[in-house]
């Protein structure tokens, strides 16, 4: 199917999300669509699945002008579309959501054997390999997202558009799906991928077209490199490796020995671990999504009980502290997801650079705040940290991801800190924020802190780490000093094989 | 509380530049509601919610109006005479609720109608913050009805079972309801906070053991007025009464300190959610309770104190009724609904302090020319009811109001502060 956009304009009140915007899409073309965060490619791709009526411009699907009123017209008109945030049902089987809005009945009762037969014989023609009988909630992410593939293929669709298809998924999951979008190009489907990986995009894309602050900045090939993609969805040249010294370790400041720890649903997620962080070091801890991470970091913070061990700062006794004494002991904290744990959204970029800073001098006293002082203070981190907002009143909400993880790592490193905690401090992080984001880190390192980095991202271990530590099902399988770290060795741990 | 600008398949994140990354909550519509609530943009919507109430209660008005009904009842042969009819009906409700709540020449005093309305505003005031306190918390009280009986209670028991001397008794009194309306709150805190009890359903239940509890009471021996019969206590000493602010005008003009109180009650709120540590930890429980907790504060602390607060102001709203007017004791309906339209006022008042004294100076307004509406147009005093409930119906659904009046969607002047966003 080929697919074009010309001239596609969408406004939000004063603010224009697309502005003018052509893009061509060949038949049987991987076709990825760059660009940071909030420039404009999500609002863009919802005008062509007819989640959003365009304030000007056509879409034509086969050279013939459409108009999409829905996702059913989409739909209709061969295309299809796996959004980030999966439209499953968690509760229902695979076979039952993919029936969801297309149900085959048989004298009005739901036939699930037909629908079980199509999906078997869509997944083998483009082999997905998917069980129609499992319930969603029960299946990996990776696998939920084929769901939603199959979902799609199953509607006859020629044209499929991948939302951010791999910020959720490990790095053999990528790899795989990868594969499955060779193959459906293979088969003749048009692909368009939104992305801000680079890496991705350079290993999948047949062509490239970058999108900055609503308009199309340009195209590429694949050929590029990423520092060329980078600068042009920046629009200024970034830095993609870290400078940064060796370490100089000094003594420990975070020992965490034999600590065990249970998830919500009272399962062992942390057995028995041991760590060690010392002054003017990073520790990364590797390791796929779910396997304890989330659950080590809460214990340490004080957020959950930890079944066993101990946690010592500087020899003090952490274990059993409320999150409140630990973070006044010295101890700073940037969330895994920020928007859950990190941010107030309806609070103001000021207020949540004092979100726990508010009882202690000059922000307020036990009784009294003042938000005089935290409106100084935050004229002076916006400043510091660079943080591209509005004004300092503006709702948090209303920041880009890149700048709101910025307020974060602005409050919790506006005081002095014994250990800083950092979990997927990039995550949904564009490439600028992030760059500045790893620089403020090293520099934390530099003058002394001990940094404990969490992260399923290999590149950011490996970019700021001096030694790592994978974790894999509850339990630290190796520590490696980075120098001799690779990304395959590392790649091998994280997936349980200790190969020795 | 829906965004009507959206298409209906829309997916749960806002398709205005997103943050990308984010997952969204599951679906929070509360949370959602009181950041609508909260949003400035909502001022028009508030008035126009009014004034659509008003509209459409000119509708009712003219149905119960008796001789606008028997002109529709000749309609096609005198169409005139019914629209005069209803326009009659409708004139001279709404100049008489004007009159009861504003000015009326027919009354001796002046402020005869200011009074009234002042008299009402001051319980409503006290039992909205309670419940906009809670609101900003993400706590929805509707138990201000039983903590204000039990601000009544414990206000009139203070006032009959102690002897003070002036001036104190009163203060003791306001204390005691204050800490009785405070318990009762606390109740369905603590529930919250220890066991995750929803407050909702708790304090639905608490409001009817505390009616049950006041009616029980008032017939006991010790606590029912010797001379009567009826269900009504002993009253409370001539010095835990509320004194009349303008008896030196006028004998008759029943408005009493409670007003002022409750301005300074608005005043107080305003501080507590501004300017005070407890007020940042509440509003941020209230915005998101994950990242309070990850912030290091007491979120369950947090629950507990918000709903004794709370209750403590529901309390006093109570003894401004049961301390303020006659006949100053208690009765089963001694503060007749305050607690339920309180909730009406924290919604007109969109959950802020002064917006909260506005809301119920409105509120106020409506019941004290409802009387002089039944007075004169024989409307019933229940119309009053059904224009509250309307407005609820009108606010709570500001995407009816917005396409009524073809209002530019709020949601865009919100999002300008997004261009802020990128590089």
């Amino acid at each position: 199917m080929k697919l074009e956009l010309r001239g596609i304009t969408k406004r939000f009140g004063d603010l224009v999300a697309n502005d003018h915007i052509d893009l061509v899409v060949e038949p049987g073309e991987i076709h990825a669509l760059l660009g940071e965060n909030g420039a404009g490619k999500s609002t863009l791709m919802n005008v062509l699945y007819g989640l959003l009526r365009p304030d000007e411009g056509e879409i034509l699907v086969n050279d013939v002008p459409q108009t999409f009123r829905s996702p059913g017209d989409a739909i209709s008109a061969g295309i299809g579309m796996v959004h980030q945030h999966f439209m499953l049902v968690p509760v229902f089987t695979v076979a039952e959501n993919i029936m969801l809005g297309a149900e085959d009945t048989k004298l009005g009762v739901l036939d699930k054997k037909k629908a079980s037969a199509h999906i078997t014989e869509v997944s083998q023609t483009y082999g997905l390999p998917v069980d129609p009988e499992a319930v969603v909630e029960t299946l990996p992410v990776g696998v939920q997202q084929r769901v939603e593939i199959v979902k799609a293929l199953t509607r006859e669709v020629d044209l499929l558009i991948l939302d951010e298809p791999t910020a959720v998924l490990t790095p053999q999951e990528t790899d795989e799906l990868l594969e499955v979008l060779r193959g459906l190009k293979a088969a003749g489907k048009s692909i368009v991928l939104i992305t801000h990986k680079l890496r991705e995009v350079k290993a999948i894309a047949d062509k490239i077209t970058v999108i900055r602050r609503g308009k199309v900045v340009g195209t590429a090939d694949p050929g590029e490199s990423e520092d060329e993609l980078a600068a042009m969805m920046v629009g200024r040249h970034v830095q993609l490796v870290v400078d940064k010294s060796a370490a100089e370790p000094g003594a420990p400041v975070l020992t965490v020995k034999d600590l065990s720890v249970v998830d919500d649903r009272g399962h062992r997620a942390v057995t028995d671990i041991d760590l060690e962080v010392r002054a003017g070091e990073v520790l990364g801890v590797a390791g796929v999504q779910g396997n304890g991470q989330t659950e080590l970091i809460e214990a340490i913070m004080g957020l959950r009980p930890a079944v066993s061990g101990s946690v010592l700062l500087g020899g003090a006794e952490l274990r059993g502290r409320t999150t409140r004494q630990v973070l006044d002991a010295g101890v700073g904290y940037v969330p895994e997801d920020r928007s859950t744990d990190g941010l107030v959204k309806e609070f103001t970029v000021a207020e949540n650079l004092v979100l726990d800073l508010y009882k202690s001098e000059p922000f307020g006293s036990k009784l009294v705040y003042r938000p005089e002082a935290v409106a100084r203070n935050a004229k002076d981190r916006i400043e510091e940290f660079d943080v591209r907002t509005q004004s300092a009143d503006a709702p948090v909400g209303s920041l880009s991801g890149g700048n709101q993880q910025k307020v974060i790592v602005a409050r919790e490193m506006s005081r002095p800190l014994k250990l800083l905690i950092a979990s997927q401090p990039a995550r949904g992080v564009d490439v600028g924020s992030i760059e500045f984001i790893h620089k403020r880190i090293i520099r934390e390192r530099d003058q002394g802190g001990a940094v404990l980095l969490v992260s399923t991202e290999l590149d950011e271990i490996l970019a700021l780490a001096d030694r790592i530590a994978v974790m894999y099902r509850g339990e630290i399988i190796a520590t490696l000093p980075a120098a001799g770290a690779t990304s395959e060795k590392l790649g091998l741990l994280m997936a349980g094989v200790t190969g020795d | 509380m829906t965004d009507e600008a959206k298409p209906p398949a829309a997916e749960p994140e806002r398709t205005v530049p997103p943050e990308k990354d984010v997952a969204p909550r599951p679906n929070r519509p509360f949370r959602i509601f009181i950041e609508e609530l909260t949003t400035a943009s909502t001022f028009m919507v508030t008035v126009l919610a009014v004034v659509l109430a008003l509209l459409v209660g000119s509708i009712l008005v003219i149905i119960s109006n008796d001789s606008a009904r028997e002109a529709w009842g000749y309609f096609f042969a005198a169409p005139l005479d019914a629209f005069e009819m209803s326009w009659y009906a409708v004139r001279d409700a709404y100049v008489a609720l004007f009159q009861g709540a504003i000015y009326d020449p027919a009354k001796p005093s002046a402020w005869g109608s200011i009074s009234e309305t002042l008299t009402y505003a001051a319980p409503l005031t006290f039992t909205g913050l309670s419940v906009a306190l809670a609101f900003r918390a993400g706590l929805f009280n509707i138990g201000a009805q039983g903590q204000a009986v039990f601000g009544a209670i414990f206000g009139v028991l203070a006032g009959f079972l102690l002897h003070l001397p002036p001036v104190l008794h009163m203060l003791v009194a306001l204390v005691c309801a204050l800490i009785g309306g405070a318990l009762w709150g606390f109740i369905p805190g603590i529930l919250k906070a220890k066991t995750g009890a929803h407050e909702v359903i708790t304090t639905i239940m608490l409001n009817n053991i505390a009616g049950i509890f006041l009616i029980w009471l008032v017939v006991q021996k010790g606590f029912q007025n010797p001379e009567r019969t009826d269900a009504i206590s002993k009253s409370a000493e001539e010095n835990a009464r509320l004194p009349r602010l303008l008896g030196f005008l006028e004998g008759d003009l029943r408005v009493n300190l409670a007003i002022v109180l409750a301005v300074l009650a608005a005043a107080g709120v305003s501080w507590l959610l501004n300017r005070s540590t407890f007020g940042f930890e509440l509003r941020a429980v209230g915005g998101n309770p994950d990242a309070a907790k990850t912030a290091g504060m007491n979120v369950a602390m947090t629950y507990a104190l918000v709903m004794a607060v709370a209750g403590g102001l529901a309390g006093l709203g109570g003894a401004s009724m049961s301390l303020g007017l006659l006949p100053f004791a208690l009765t089963p309906g001694v503060i007749a609904n305050i607690g339920f339209d309180g909730i009406t006022v924290a919604l007109l008042g969109r959950a802020k302090p002064w917006g909260v004294l506005a809301g119920a100076l409105l509120m106020g307004g409506l019941q004290a020319g409802a009387v002089k509406m039944n007075a004169v147009g024989g409307v019933p005093t229940d119309m009053v009811y059904v224009l509250q409930a309307l407005i609820v119906i009108f606010i709570a659904a500001p995407a009816l109001i917005k396409t009524v009046f073809r209002l530019r969607d709020g949601k865009a002047s919100r999002s300008t502060a997004t261009l802020a966003k990128g590089w």
